[in-house]
């Protein structure tokens, strides 16, 4: 059984639909990326499945119960957490409060204060730091080890690397493989697509709020990625044969 | 020494309006909600603890055991009923909202004990009219130094409850972003109703103390709600510490505008009140803007 099934989801902004009719399976264990243009509806299918978006229609099914009817907070306390794009910090408390407050109200588990200081020792001597003063891959570290304080069994990792230098990006992908390795599921939104193919299992591309092609990371080249990503292929491959 | 008793008498009477306003900011703060409902909400507490005192000969430090859980229970339905759906509709709502409110409160109490002025002053015993003389013929009174310490006190508590408690920092977590204040588990619907369940706690001391040093009738709401709102303008909106500083400023002022002419006490708070309020919108954003012009000729 999936731990994550979404089906026939649809979700708005306004009047206008921002995901159509989407179907997605997500294995435990399995990483998962969401690739497509700006506008695609990636961020907002994110932010359906986590709770902070309401959907028109469809369900959201997590580890057997629909949760599409569930507040955020009760998705969380179930183990779906969303990094969201942009970090979304509480910038006027310190990086050790952001951290805690996630502590507090998420799962038990094995993610607490100093595990997420060894999967990211660049935020060890910034705890008592004002989050709204570090730079932004800091910041951004310090979202993935506040989503991590939670417990989740699910990932949803929003563009987390929107805007920072390639040397920050390196740093943070090489604390994410940590959580890689632990077997986390994961959700991804990259626009980094080299990047995406290495980490993903499968690929997932969006085009005007539908799905249009999913495949095996191994198999897909990022010319192949490219053209679902414009729109200049047309060929849909059935999510299932397209499980590893 | 008149002008030195009048300052000591000044800055007591600052802590009275700190603790008065300690309950306005804390919602400002955390809830960006400026509950214009707050002066009423301190005279009904007033006249639940006068009932208790009449009726049943209860102390009003004691009566507060029963009233503090009862207003806190007020605030979490008032959060509930009103002001968390009038907040969905913008900032403007709660406001409006709020002042209706006051309006039918002061009303309904009119209806209930009628226009007659109360007073808690005559069940406290020496606590009312008690004081200690200190050199230079200075009288500070029992109530004015309690009513100073309860405010520091309540200020303290609120500030280490933010600062240094999970709750605070879900407070605080949900004050900021409540959406990603949901993203981490924090349910911002409850938290925000326990906020301002909190907020109706002090409300409710603070009605003791206006009961105890004064006397009170179902229209003092307006009158008190003026001296919280100047408190909490004076010293920063949403800032606890500002909000005792700011309480402090118009107390003084009060009684330095009676010393000059006795009925300058009030005038005296709100020219004050008037100054800081332009001083902060005029000077401040100037100051602020001038040293981001010399920031970006520096860069």
């Amino acid at each position: 059984m999936s731990l994550l099934e979404v089906r026939s989801l649809e979700a708005r902004h306004g009047l206008l639909p921002a995901v159509r009719d989407i179907d997605l399976s997500v294995d435990e264990g399995e990483r998962v990326a969401l690739v497509g243009a700006n506008g695609a509806g990636k961020t907002t299918l994110l932010r359906t499945i986590a709770g902070v978006h309401p959907a028109a229609s469809g369900r959201i099914v997590f580890d057997g119960k629909d949760v599409t009817a569930l507040p955020a907070h009760r998705r969380c306390a179930m183990g779906i957490a969303l990094t969201p794009e942009g970090r979304r910090l509480f910038v006027e408390m310190t990086v050790r409060e952001n951290l805690l407050v996630a502590r507090s109200s998420g799962r038990a588990g094995p993610w607490n204060l100093e595990a997420v200081l060894q999967a990211f020792p660049q935020l060890e001597p910034k705890l008592g730091a004002r989050a709204g003063d570090l730079s932004g891959g800091q910041q951004q570290a310090v979202a993935i080890a506040r989503t991590l304080m939670t417990n989740p069994r699910i990932v949803l990792l929003d563009e987390v690397s929107l805007g920072l230098s390639p040397i920050a990006v390196q740093g943070l992908y090489d604390s994410l493989r940590v959580l890689l390795e632990m077997g986390t599921t994961v959700v991804l939104v990259e626009q980094d697509l080299q990047r995406t193919l290495r980490v993903a299992d499968r690929i997932v591309c969006m085009l005007e709020g539908a799905v249009v092609a999913v495949g095996r990371a191994a198999e897909m080249t990022r010319e192949q990625v490219m053209g679902h990503y414009f729109g200049s292929r047309s060929s849909v491959q059935h999510p299932a044969e397209a499980r590893p | 020494m008149i002008w030195i008793n009048q300052i000591l008498q000044g800055l007591l009477l600052g802590g009275y309006y700190a603790l008065l306003a300690s309950g306005l900011s804390f919602m400002f703060g955390v809830l960006r909600i400026i509950n214009l409902a707050h002066g009423s909400l301190a005279v009904v507490s007033a006249y639940l603890l006068f009932v208790l005192a009449d009726r049943f000969d209860l102390h009003p430090l004691l009566g507060l055991i029963a009233v503090v859980p009862l207003m806190a229970l007020a605030g979490w339905v008032l959060h509930r009923l009103v002001l968390e759906r009038s907040a969905r509709a913008g900032a403007l709502v709660p406001i409006l909202a709020t002042f209706g409110l006051a309006i039918v409160m002061d009303n309904v109490l009119f209806e209930g004990f009628g226009a007659d002025t109360r007073s808690l002053a005559p069940y406290i015993d020496t606590l009312g009219y008690g004081s200690w003389t200190l050199p230079g013929d200075i009288s500070v009174g029992y109530l004015s130094v309690l009513t100073f310490a309860v405010a520091v006190a309540l200020l303290g508590g609120l500030h280490l409850l933010l600062r240094h408690s999970a709750l605070g920092r879900r407070i605080r977590a949900a004050a900021e972003d409540p959406d990603t204040a949901q993203l981490v588990g924090v349910d911002a619907r409850s938290v925000h109703a326990i906020a301002t369940a909190i907020a109706m706690m002090t409300v409710a001391v603070a009605g003791a103390f206006l009961a105890m040093r004064s006397t009170f009738d179902p229209y003092t709401g307006p009158q008190q709600l003026i001296f919280a709102f100047e408190a909490v303008v004076i010293g920063g909106a949403g800032s606890l510490w500002g909000t005792l500083l700011g309480g402090i400023v118009l107390g003084v002022a009060q009684s330095v505008g009676a010393q000059i002419n006795p009925q300058g006490f009030l005038i005296a708070g709100h020219a004050v009140f008037l100054g800081v309020l332009l001083a902060r919108l005029y000077v401040a954003g100037g100051i602020v803007r001038w040293i981001r012009s010399l920031r970006a000729h520096a860069a």
